[in-house]
């Protein structure tokens, strides 16, 4: 299993984990007096699950195997397939941060960090296509 | 990679583009606001990414690697239609919530749906077997 499909799946595997603790908070909340801006993560609660998860692992898999690109480039760009996997976790990672805040703070940072970290989530899913459409092919 | 699996596989590619574009303005919006209009885009968002990408997906895969009998895949029309229910399902339904079109557009968007599942899950039933074994696991003779 090549190092970058590792990485994608064991980080979806962290947000899997990440995404159920946030399960447990949201409905444990009112059972055990938790913060009132925990409610704020329910958008992140299936982010987390969505792309954080199934769709990383989907990435990390399809990598690793979709039919070779060429035999000098099996994977396709691997500078592409790398620009992917940071520019995912990263727009992720700072939406999980910039939620929260923005419901408990009207600071325009948190709404620029989200409007940040939405390009690039989109960025990251254009280099996937991008490189895992020219893999699917007969052999 | 068979055919069909292609066409499943791309146009999960083409849902997913469409579906994080919807979601990457909607975020956005969330954060630095553009039009109040924006969330209408939330309906075709989550049909897109949640069936057109990730259920798609899954099922092109699945056509092409699980088990075959000897070198055939069996009889691949019902696949070949659920590619086509799943579609016209998946933009139906979407467009439904998003344009705020009467329920019964939506119902024949989930509908549509519901008919690719059966017709693939009735494909696939039969190629989920032990090695060297025909439809239904039945053992070759």
């Amino acid at each position: 299993m090549p190092i970058l499909t590792r990485l994608f799946i064991k980080t979806s595997f962290l947000y899997l984990i990440a995404a159920l603790f946030i399960g447990v908070a949201l409905v444990g909340r009112s059972v055990w007096q938790l913060p009132a801006w925990l409610a704020g993560l329910s958008p992140v609660y299936f982010h987390l699950l969505m792309v954080g998860w199934v769709t990383q692992l989907i990435f990390g898999v399809a990598y690793w195997m979709l039919p070779k690109y060429t035999q000098k480039q099996p994977h396709g760009f691997d500078g592409v397939w790398w620009a992917t996997f940071w520019l995912l976790n990263l727009g992720v990672l700072m939406r999980v941060v910039a939620e929260p805040f923005r419901i408990a703070s009207p600071a325009p940072l948190w709404g620029w960090l989200l409007a940040a970290s939405a390009v690039m989530q989109w960025l990251a899913g254009i280099g996937f296509v991008f490189n895992a459409w020219l893999r699917v092919k007969e052999r | 990679m068979p055919k069909l699996s292609r066409r499943y596989v791309h146009m999960a590619f083409f849902n997913l583009i469409w579906g994080l574009t919807f979601g990457g303005l909607l975020l956005f919006h969330k954060g630095v606001p553009l039009t109040p209009l924006m969330w209408r885009l939330l309906p075709l968002h989550i049909e897109l990414m949640l069936v057109g990408w990730t259920v798609q997906f899954v099922l092109g895969i699945g056509f092409w690697i699980f088990p075959r009998f000897w070198r055939s895949r069996g009889n691949e029309t019902p696949a070949r239609r659920a590619f086509w229910l799943l579609n016209i399902g998946v933009w139906t339904a979407g467009l439904a919530g998003t344009l705020n079109a009467p329920a019964e557009i939506l119902l024949i968007g989930r509908i549509s749906e519901l008919g690719a599942g059966l017709l693939f899950v009735l494909y696939v039933w039969q190629r989920i077997k032990p090695p060297g074994t025909g439809a239904w696991g039945k053992k070759r003779v």
